[in-house]
């Protein structure tokens, strides 16, 4: 047995040639969005200034008095204490998908007449639009935090119960009958086959419901204003008043949290699986 | 891995260890795959099947092995190791050189230290010593085959089955992995029933060479294969290998009407 052992792989990487081309490459990946991004700043100073007379100008605030709205100490304040708000409701709802998502799938995967009972209701879930149920979700759970839970757990459970499904289903017909020539249990099997090669779409599926569970989160506080809310009340108070400008700071609070949490769990999907699977971030 | 227990009989002796008598197969949309298969694998011997692709090869070493039953006929398998190399290599993905090696005796509830033992052994026995760490994903495809017959070594197999193991591989690895199978086969005493669609290869490794014909998947000749074990890799290049390998092909040609 003579083999020779592959190069590391950080060796390999060495022996691309092209350093200059990889750099040229990297400003060729950041370069377009950049311009993308200026150009929209741009087109915004045009409408605020070109469009709209100065009696309609607070339809849209030019991009620095968004800016300088956000930095005033009393909104920042207001806006960073509805931020983790909203965030502690994304989390704790995300948290709650992900289990009932994926113990839903796994019973789903274990029987064919549990799948075809339960599946018809995870699509129906994703169907009817939330929106419909909120106001009667508000008059049965109360309006303050646990009604705001559930309106995000309820957005954001579908892609769980739907990805970990298909991970589960989709392993090799060949590793199934490996475990099956030893007579593996059905425990043993998800244990150590279903549920590791599943993990890689179950990942997937975290990243999507972690940015719904953002969206549930703000369409909730919207709707259900007592107890302490977040970013969604925030929005409609200063809908409300007409502040544009911080109306606008804080849709872009909540943006950028979606993208955070959208990024980190691509990144902690990565961290998890992308040994073993080209997990893209 | 060559430690058997006292009971078990040493490879020279002949014994029965899988014999199949008239057996049929059809699948349940209708198609025959195989009819009437009578077939025997002794202990000592390493016997292959060649045929035609779509020939119920493959389905021969499911019913061997138990994954599938056969619909007709008699399947008699006297021991209960064993070993399994699939077409693919079959590893998951997940686990290092050294865990997939591990993953059989684990699912047998052999106790770890014991596992990690065994396991290093068959990893020697492959010549992958040095690579335990490594995932399937930085393996060359020879060297998956060798973890995955790693693997299989592991069970301490009296019966070996080999369906198409080594058909995905170049040329070069696949010979290089032919010599280190029949070294093994010599050394590690298990009997064999190895499918391939390359007379040379079916030539050169067994002691018995089977020729099926395809739908529905029948025997249509048996040659027996008389180089001395082990065998030296030479042998390919003599006129005897070649006479061997060109009536092969002709009754491969004959029985596929």
């Amino acid at each position: 047995m003579t083999t020779t052992p592959p190069a590391p792989l950080k060796n390999r990487t060495l022996m691309r040639p092209a350093t200059v081309k990889k750099s040229r490459s990297k400003t060729m990946t950041w370069l377009p969005p950049i311009l993308v991004f200026l150009a929209l700043i741009g087109v915004w100073y045009a409408i605020t200034y070109l469009v709209l007379d100065e009696k309609r100008r607070f339809l849209m605030p030019p991009p620095h008095e968004v800016v300088a709205a956000f930095f005033d100490p009393d909104t920042l304040s207001e806006i960073l204490v509805a931020l983790g708000r909203t965030t502690a409701v994304a989390l704790v709802g995300l948290a709650i998908a992900i289990v009932i998502g994926v113990v839903w799938a796994v019973a789903m995967s274990q029987a064919k007449w549990v799948e075809r009972s339960l599946y018809p209701y995870a699509v129906v879930l994703q169907c009817i639009p939330i929106l419909a149920l909120v106001p009667l979700i508000g008059f049965w759970f109360g309006f303050e935090y646990p009604a705001r839970i559930i309106v995000c757990v309820m957005i954001a459970l579908f892609p769980m119960v739907s990805n970990t499904l298909f991970g589960l289903q989709s392993v090799d017909p060949g590793q199934r009958e490996l475990f099956q020539l030893q007579r593996a249990n059905r425990w043993t099997v998800l244990t150590k086959l279903e549920f590791p090669a599943a993990l890689p779409a179950i990942f997937a599926g975290m990243r999507i419901s972690a940015g719904l569970a953002v969206v549930g989160a703000i369409v909730g506080d919207f709707f259900f204003r007592r107890g302490e809310p977040g970013l969604g009340s925030l929005l409609s108070t200063y809908t409300a008043r007409l502040r544009s400008a911080e109306l606008f700071a804080t849709i872009f609070v909540a943006a950028l949290l979606g993208v955070a949490i959208f990024a980190l769990f691509g990144w902690i999907g990565k961290r998890a699986v992308g040994r073993w699977y080209d997990f893209s971030a | 891995m060559t430690i058997a227990p006292p009971e078990v009989a040493p490879a020279t002796t002949t014994g029965q260890l899988l014999h199949f008598e008239d057996v049929a197969m059809t699948f349940p949309n209708g198609t025959t795959a195989l009819s009437g298969v009578d077939l025997t694998v002794n202990r000592g011997e390493f016997v292959t099947v060649v045929g035609p692709s779509g020939c119920g090869k493959s389905t021969l070493l499911r019913i061997a092995s138990g994954l599938t039953p056969a619909t007709e006929g008699v399947t008699q398998v006297d021991t209960s190791r064993i070993g399994y190399v699939f077409q693919d290599a079959t590893l998951l993905p997940w686990r290092d050189v050294q865990s997939n090696v591990e993953l059989l005796a684990e699912l047998n509830g052999v106790p770890k230290a014991k596992r990690r033992a065994t396991a290093k052994q068959a990893i020697d026995l492959v010549g992958l010593s040095g690579f335990e760490k490594h995932l399937p994903r930085t393996l060359s495809g020879g060297m998956k085959m060798r973890t995955s017959l790693a693997r299989s070594l592991t069970l301490d197999p009296e019966l070996f089955l080999f369906d198409e193991p080594f058909g995905a591989l170049d040329e070069i690895t696949r010979e290089r992995l032919n010599d280190e199978l029949i070294k093994l086969f010599t050394e590690q005493q298990f009997a064999g029933l190895f499918i391939t669609h390359s007379v040379s290869e079916a030539v050169y490794l067994s002691t018995k060479v089977v020729v099926m014909s395809g739908r529905p998947g029948k025997i249509v000749d048996t040659f027996p294969v008389e180089f001395p074990l082990p065998r030296d890799p030479e042998i390919r290049f003599t006129a005897e290998f070649a006479e061997l390998c060109g009536k092969v092909s002709h009754a491969l040609r004959e029985g596929h009407h």
